[in-house]
């Protein structure tokens, strides 16, 4: 037996991760065990407390620890708002920016011919629930800006429709952004959603 | 085994990390699938949106291999389509039937053709209807299942054209149907191309051709229903939500 199997299956299992390769991910077991003590078993830990509470909260879709997750919990947060995105990963840009105060909905997907995502597939009906329950006044649509993004977004506007306010985010040219380098899609939609200076 | 050529992107898949799976409806080439490296990235997800026109290279192998694309943006329409929900819901359909009628790899340059008017027109929402009604016309004609509307399947007749048969697809007269009218499909004159095209005419032609395309290409192509996207811009335009 190989004196490097479980290391060799480690790196293995790493390297199916996100951003890694076989060769990050050899890099990164090797820094995990010449440091041990510091990091390969406080991850050991973390990982496996984590395996066993990870859950979708219950209200909204975002991943936490418990069945409701902070942001739901939190007596900060305004109530009168629901921004729905698409996934957890959305959730956690729009945190990062620090500028919305309200709370959040994941759908957990966009309606998808192709895959076969149906609207009962997604998280809408409890969305369509929170809206009366929590006396919504604002759902802010905060999908991607793609074929299926738009899509979906219309199609939660007209379950939604007459029920609260239904706002969309702005598309266009981003911060920093180059004209010369922009796709004309883009430039296409800047120009329809031009404002006075 | 190479090519050149343009296509309309129907849809695009992840593959891998930073790749796609991209699948085309080209003129010489008909529906056509394979991999673009780095068509996830940042760089080319804009681009690589439903219903935009590619500059393709393909090349592979064999030629029953996927292969890979090399592609450049020639035009975009997800930013026309985005300003009307009708028309979003009219580039869902089109791209999904494509994807569920067309064989890979057979040519089908007139539908191609047809195809490419037709979206380039997705920013003229008043035509767009009318113009899908036309191009549904067309795909179950190039699909084998063409309306005969030249004539009445009776008597002959060229005039007063009412009904279309549910099962032939041929038109029937006021006249010839008699007591079998009630179970006849009517004939909106728009799709004889009389009148001036309300809506309550395409909608019922878009009635037939959706029969025809239930009722016979469905079962012949894929043994499962027409895609949803078309049910749901069929359910768009009855509500007659034309302008947003």
């Amino acid at each position: 037996m190989s004196s490097t199997r479980d290391i060799d299956a480690l790196i293995e299992m790493m390297a199916k991760l996100p951003g890694l390769g076989p060769r990050s991910a050899r890099r990164a077991v090797l820094q995990l065990i010449r440091k041990r003590a510091l990091q390969m078993e406080p991850l050991a830990d973390l990982m496996t407390s984590v395996a066993a509470t990870a859950c979708e909260c219950r209200n909204c879709g975002n991943i936490g620890t418990q069945p409701v997750c902070d942001i739901c919990l939190s007596n900060e947060r305004a109530t009168g708002q629901i921004c729905v995105v698409e996934d957890v990963g959305d959730l956690w840009a729009m945190e990062r920016s620090g500028v919305f105060k309200g709370r959040y909905h994941v759908l957990g997907g966009t309606l998808s011919a192709l895959d076969a995502i149906g609207p009962e597939t997604l998280r809408i009906p409890k969305l369509s629930e929170r809206v009366e329950s929590e006396e919504v006044t604002e759902v802010i649509l905060a999908l991607n800006a793609t074929v299926d993004g738009l899509t979906t977004a219309h199609y939660i506007a007209d379950q939604l429709d007459g029920r609260c306010r239904i706002t969309s985010l702005a598309q266009g040219v981003p911060i920093g952004g180059e004209l010369d380098y922009l796709d004309d899609g883009t430039i296409t939609a800047a120009l329809n959603a031009r404002r006075e200076v | 085994m190479e090519w050149r050529d343009q296509g309309i992107l129907l849809s695009a898949r992840p593959y891998g990390e930073t790749g796609a799976i991209l699948e085309m409806f080209t003129p010489e080439h008909g529906r056509h699938a394979g991999v673009m490296r780095g068509g996830a990235s940042r760089k080319m997800a804009p681009i690589l949106q439903a219903g935009a026109q590619l500059d393709l290279h393909w090349s592979a192998r064999l030629e029953d291999h996927l292969g890979t694309f090399k592609a450049e943006p020639m035009r975009s329409r997800t930013a026309s389509a985005m300003a009307s929900r009708l028309s979003l819901a009219g580039l869902n359909t089109v791209t999904a039937l494509l994807r569920f009628c067309l064989p890979e790899r057979q040519a089908y340059p007139a539908l191609y053709a047809r195809t490419e008017t037709l979206l380039d027109l997705l920013p003229e929402i008043a035509l767009w209807p009318l113009a899908y009604l036309q191009w549904e016309m067309a795909l179950l004609d190039e699909m084998g299942f063409g309306l005969d509307l030249s004539c009445c399947a009776v008597t002959g007749a060229v005039e007063d054209l009412a009904y279309v048969s549910p099962r032939t697809g041929r038109a029937v007269s006021a006249a010839g149907a008699g007591d079998w009218a009630a179970r006849l499909l009517p004939l909106p004159p728009i799709m004889l191309g009389q009148g001036r095209a309300p809506d309550a005419e395409i909608a019922a032609g878009l009635r037939v051709t959706g029969h025809f395309l239930m009722q016979n290409l469905a079962p012949q192509i894929a043994q499962k229903p027409l895609p949803e996207a078309r049910a749901r811009f069929i359910q768009r335009f009855e509500r007659g939500l034309v302008a947003d």
